[in-house]
């Protein structure tokens, strides 16, 4: 049995209350109504993770030959899609052009850090994109079927990584 | 310490104490941390993500502030026992869902625990009763601090640090406080309140976060903002401003209640404590939608019968995993309900 809300005589109420107080009826609402009193909870805004779901579907609507993938961690543009999430910190400079507005998007327009700053700040930034530039090597260097090079490239990445 | 070493104890967060304990039930401060060099779990391999958990796990048992903490190594643990934990606000939901290696690590009061390779590498939370973020970020900055000087963490001076998803990048860091606003709901003024908060970007959840129901009257809040405002602005604006102001609306709605009806406000309360001493059969939200009653009961001084520490302990032991853990087997939704009402009886008539 399918009831109207009784509130908007409008849509199908989903909502049914048993009130026992202050005496006993029972109330069938749509989740718009019910929400509106506060009987459930509904989230009316969208999450910063929906808007940035449906930014992301836009952009890429945009680009369709945004398909490279990124060195260090061979994540696509399609890939952040269809999870919401990139894959490595390089990332965020290999695809830094594509996040820029989404970050400002879901950060009220801002695009710079102000906060903490960790005592090897300027260690780890060499290493991050001098692991970038090294994996970009090696890839290349394979392609191009230079082993030698290649082999030279890894022990490189291995020193920065544990450095 | 173990698992079951926790069900005798409730943690501090629900010690019922703090500032502004009458409305702020707790307050939490989170970092998202990543390794560099290494690729986020959301693009690492099976292998990969061992190798993390191993080295991770290594430093935080060797850290001199994290190494009284117990290690719960979630891949082994039972699903009752992982549902348990997030009954008691310790891993999220996510991290009790997902697969591969993953665990957390807690301090035995409970008041900080370390989830590893949640969504992010690291998940340092600090968890306390009331309205203690200031205390809570001190915490966790200096924890922060320590376990830098054996970790590398991602960072980057434009976006600050980085993390597997964009909205929690630069400084990483999410505030919350878990509201219980019945006053608000009975003067049917909530909606207003979650929609002026979410005007302001933050986000108003439900008891376990993200896509959970508000039962209970408990409403979680937290920023969402995490770039171009340093951790004490975001900080000052939370847990200065925002939430003493939706505290201040919560009271004086009880105040109008008392003063304008205060037979119907007591018989709500007293016909809460009739129905959880003498039911047979009760659903996780109808339990803690009578529990709250009697809380706000307590809260305004309209009701003695049940003090504040018994109330927080049925709170969490009325719960799905906490209910199996102290029948020390599996129940069915049926089963459960009657152990529910069965406790709530023998502790709320003791």
């Amino acid at each position: 049995m399918h009831f109207l809300c009784q509130n908007c005589n409008e849509a199908k109420a989903t909502v049914h209350i048993t009130d026992t107080y202050p005496e006993k009826r029972s109330r069938h609402l749509c989740e718009e109504c019910a929400a509106k009193e506060g009987v459930i909870f509904k989230q009316s805004h969208e999450t910063t993770q929906e808007i940035l779901q449906q930014f992301i579907k836009h952009k890429i609507a945009q680009r369709p030959e945004s398909d490279e993938p990124c060195p260090q961690c061979g994540m696509t543009v399609r890939d952040f899609q269809a999870k919401g999430l990139v894959g490595c910190p390089d990332c965020y400079t290999v695809f830094g052009e594509f996040l820029a507005p989404l970050i400002e998007r879901a950060h009220e327009g801002a695009n710079r850090h102000v906060g903490k700053v960790p005592v090897t700040a300027d260690r780890t930034i060499r290493k991050q994109t001098g692991l970038l530039r090294l994996k970009r090597e090696l890839k290349d260097a394979i392609e191009k079927e230079n082993y030698e090079e290649a082999a030279r490239v890894r022990d490189q990445i291995k020193a920065l990584e544990t450095a | 310490m173990t698992i079951d070493d926790l069900t005798h104890n409730i943690g501090e967060w629900l010690r019922g104490v703090g500032p502004m304990c009458d409305v702020v039930i707790s307050s939490r401060v989170r970092l998202a941390r990543n390794l560099v060099g290494q690729p986020f779990l959301s693009s690492a391999s099976a292998s990969e993500k061992t190798e993390i958990y191993r080295h991770l796990t290594h430093e935080i048992s060797s850290n001199e502030l994290s190494q009284h903490g117990f290690l719960v190594d979630l891949e082994d643990t039972d699903e009752i026992d992982r549902q348990f934990l997030v009954e008691r606000h310790l891993i999220s939901r996510q991290q009790a869902a997902e697969e591969g290696s993953r665990g957390v690590s807690i301090w035995p009061d409970e008041t900080t625990a370390i989830m590893i390779n949640e969504e992010d590498h690291l998940r340092v939370q600090a968890l306390r009763s009331g309205l203690q973020l200031e205390t809570l970020w001190q915490e966790v900055n200096k924890l922060d601090d320590s376990l830098s000087q054996q970790l590398e963490f991602a960072f980057d001076r434009q976006l600050g640090y980085l993390t597997a998803c964009p909205t929690n990048i630069g400084t990483g860091i999410r505030v919350s406080v878990m509201l219980h606003l019945p006053g608000l709901k009975l003067s049917r003024e909530i909606e207003k309140v979650s929609r002026a908060t979410r005007d302001m970007n933050l986000a108003v959840r439900g008891l376990y976060g993200e896509g959970t129901e508000a039962v209970g009257d408990l409403y979680q809040v937290s920023n969402q903002t995490t770039l171009g405002k340093s951790e004490e602005q975001i900080l000052e604006e939370f847990g200065g401003k925002v939430i003493p102001k939706v505290v201040e609306y919560e009271r004086s709605a009880r105040e109008t209640l008392a003063g304008k009806h205060p037979h119907q406000l007591d018989d709500h309360i007293w016909r809460a404590y009739g129905l959880l001493c003498h039911a047979r059969c009760l659903s996780t939200a109808e339990a803690l939608s009578l529990l709250s009653h009697l809380r706000m009961g307590i809260q305004m001084g309209r009701f003695d019968k049940v003090d504040i520490k018994t109330l927080n302990e049925v709170f969490l032991l009325i719960q799905p995993a906490h209910l199996q853990k102290v029948a020390g087997r599996s129940l069915n939704g049926v089963a459960r309900s009657i152990a529910r009402a069965s406790c709530l009886r023998d502790r709320l008539t003791a």
